[in-house]
């Protein structure tokens, strides 16, 4: 493999296993992605599912155990430096400077990018109008709600103009209003045509603002592309799922002849409960509830999902998605 | 948003210096604190031994006694020997709360290092700039403590401090600040944050107590084995280093003693710490 031109991020078999001493832990398992100049990029996938792991090997603070990446055209492994000068990066955590005040903190990024003391001033009064906190400027950075401490975070990866900009789980722990707030912030970045990859674990973020998502667990990916293409593709059906009281007889999906109905895909039947994977959901939850009270059984619960991000998790993992 | 911005320019001198003043913008503003850290202790040591114990009659004759090797033996007060000691003691502090302390921080819970970890310069970098930030605080430090653990005594009981070879005490000065915030990096990279306690415990006392402060490192020839074992303790070159430079009338190591130690150590610890600093920030 080759360099990524017109890539703003590449990756090949990319790795990563940590060593310990009780055993070798493969945080990821060799994905390939390919995210495009201008594109807004998710990887979503549950808590440990490697997400985080594969971006810091792409902002360069882990280090790949295998495989190769590049973030505008540059090796991680290779040219670190010029890989940190071209992104800006929003940690999960809080990583603002304690010691200094919100303005300090985007003026001194922006001098770390070589900006001069008055250039660095100028960017630091633009970003803080421009994510509206202007009248926190003097207030020290410990003094920040969540919303502003994000707020500020994504100004402070902005100062230098990166090419790439990456968000780790950007609204874990944020308020709703917060988070709506954010995900218009991300939009206008969007639309001005700057890159983003973005990490979460919040099915309705990654398909309210990503143009593609590469859906992952346990370190690999499962599927990507566009919101539509996956529900297309894996969890174009609507999942329906009956939880009985008692454990179902062998026979009783069989008899209830469910799996030869138009536009099922597949039954599954194990312990209590029943799920169909169907295209033509009508009448299906019905059936099951016949097929139960046939077999003496009374219905504890049902859920009927339409498709979704949701879906194509389940159908991809065959595991509900743990958030 | 992200047009109408300079482009950026980094350089490595320019990201260096962008770095070195974000440090003192922070020690600016905690100034106050900072400092009042620094001279408290090196303050109240000069004040309870250079002026209370001769004032009420006590006193430590150890000057005189057991400094036995010294021509003006008679008339060497305690003062003299505790001005290099409490300076080098000073720097040992400073550079362990300039550097240790807030690295402890910066790598745990939030993990804020990666702010600066993301800054356009290989990691190995920033563990110098610290390194060189923490040395600058020690040395402000010491610039601050030697006029007071000259100046504090009971009348007639000042230090002779002599200095003959002011660049060689400014290199010196300079070597041990060095020396002390390199120790406090690999220190800072290997503690564990649950047990930074027991870095007074096991690090700071027995180095300052064991470390020729209170004492001239020739004066321990009455206890050889303690003279020998000591010898692994950088704090021992430090003081040793400033008397050779501050107060000559008392015995002390040879200089090249010294300056191998200090240079050497700064160079190993350096090494070591910038290593374990590496390897913590990227995983």
């Amino acid at each position: 493999m080759t360099g990524a031109s017109g890539c703003a991020i590449r990756t090949g078999d990319l790795r990563k296993t940590y060593k310990s001493s009780r055993g070798d832990v493969a945080a990821v398992r060799g994905i390939d992605l390919g995210v495009g100049s201008g594109e807004f990029f998710g990887l979503l996938g549950p808590n440990g599912a490697g997400k985080s792991t594969t971006i810091g090997m792409l902002t360069t603070l882990v280090l790949p155990t295998g495989g190769r990446a590049w973030v505008a055209g540059l090796d991680v492994v290779a040219d670190p430096v010029g890989v940190k000068r071209r992104i800006g990066v929003v940690t999960q955590n809080n990583t603002l400077d304690m010691q200094l005040t919100v303005a300090e903190n985007l003026e001194f990024r922006s001098r770390f990018f070589g900006l001069s003391l008055r250039e660095a001033s100028r960017r630091a009064a633009q970003l803080l109008d421009v994510f509206g906190l202007s009248d926190r400027r003097k207030a020290m950075s410990t003094d920040l709600s969540g919303g502003q401490a994000k707020r500020l975070l994504i100004a402070r990866a902005l100062v230098h103009r990166p090419d790439v900009l990456f968000l780790d789980e950007p609204t874990a722990g944020l308020d709703p209003q917060t988070r709506v707030n954010l995900w218009d912030i991300l939009r206008v970045l969007h639309a001005a045509g700057q890159t983003i990859l973005l990490t979460t674990h919040y099915m309705e973020e990654a398909e309210a603002l990503c143009d593609r998502i590469a859906v992952m667990d346990h370190g690999e990916v499962l599927a990507s592309g566009t919101v539509n293409e996956l529900k297309d593709g894996a969890g174009a059906e609507t999942v329906i799922t009956v939880r009985y009281e008692d454990a179902i007889p062998a026979d009783m999906t069989a008899r209830a002849g469910l799996a030869g109905r138009p536009g099922v895909r597949k039954v599954e039947a194990d312990g209590d409960y029943v799920r169909v994977f169907t295209r033509e959901p009508e009448g299906v939850l019905g059936e099951l509830v016949t097929a139960g009270s046939a077999a003496g059984l009374t219905v504890r619960d049902a859920t009927q999902l339409k498709p979704s991000l949701e879906t194509v998790f389940l159908t991809l993992t065959g595991r509900d998605y743990r958030e | 948003m992200i047009a109408e911005a300079p482009v950026p320019r980094p350089t490595l001198p320019r990201t260096f210096g962008a770095m070195m003043a974000r440090e003192f913008r922070v020690l600016r503003r905690n100034a106050v604190s900072t400092f009042t850290r620094a001279v408290m202790q090196p303050l109240l040591f000069v004040f309870v031994f250079a002026y209370v114990f001769p004032k009420i009659g006590g006193g430590f004759m150890l000057g005189g006694t057991s400094a036995a090797g010294a021509a003006a033996a008679g008339s060497i007060t305690f003062a003299t020997i505790l001005v290099p000691g409490l300076m080098a003691s000073m720097l040992l502090m400073q550079g362990i709360m300039a550097v240790t302390f807030p690295l402890v921080m910066e790598f745990s819970w939030q993990r804020t290092i990666e702010d600066r970890a993301l800054a356009p310069v290989p990691i190995q970098v920033l563990a110098i700039q610290k390194i060189v930030a923490g040395a600058i605080q020690a040395f402000l430090g010491a610039c601050i403590v030697f006029p007071i653990v000259l100046l504090v005594h009971a009348p007639g009981q000042g230090p002779h401090v002599h200095v003959t070879n002011w660049a060689l005490f400014i290199f010196i000065l300079a070597a041990a600040s060095l020396l002390t915030s390199s120790l406090g990096l690999l220190l800072g990279t290997v503690m564990d944050p649950r047990k930074m306690q027991m870095l007074f415990a096991v690090i700071l006392l027995p180095a300052t107590m064991l470390g020729c402060v209170y004492y001239p490192w020739a004066a321990l020839n009455h206890i050889r084995w303690l003279q020998m074992v000591i010898l692994i303790n950088p704090m021992v070159y430090m003081s040793e280093g400033l008397r050779a430079v501050l107060t000559p009338v008392l015995p002390h190591m040879p200089m090249w003693a010294v300056l191998l130690a200090l240079v050497g150590g700064t160079a190993v610890f350096g090494y070591l710490g910038t290593r374990t600093f590496t390897r913590r920030v990227l995983n």
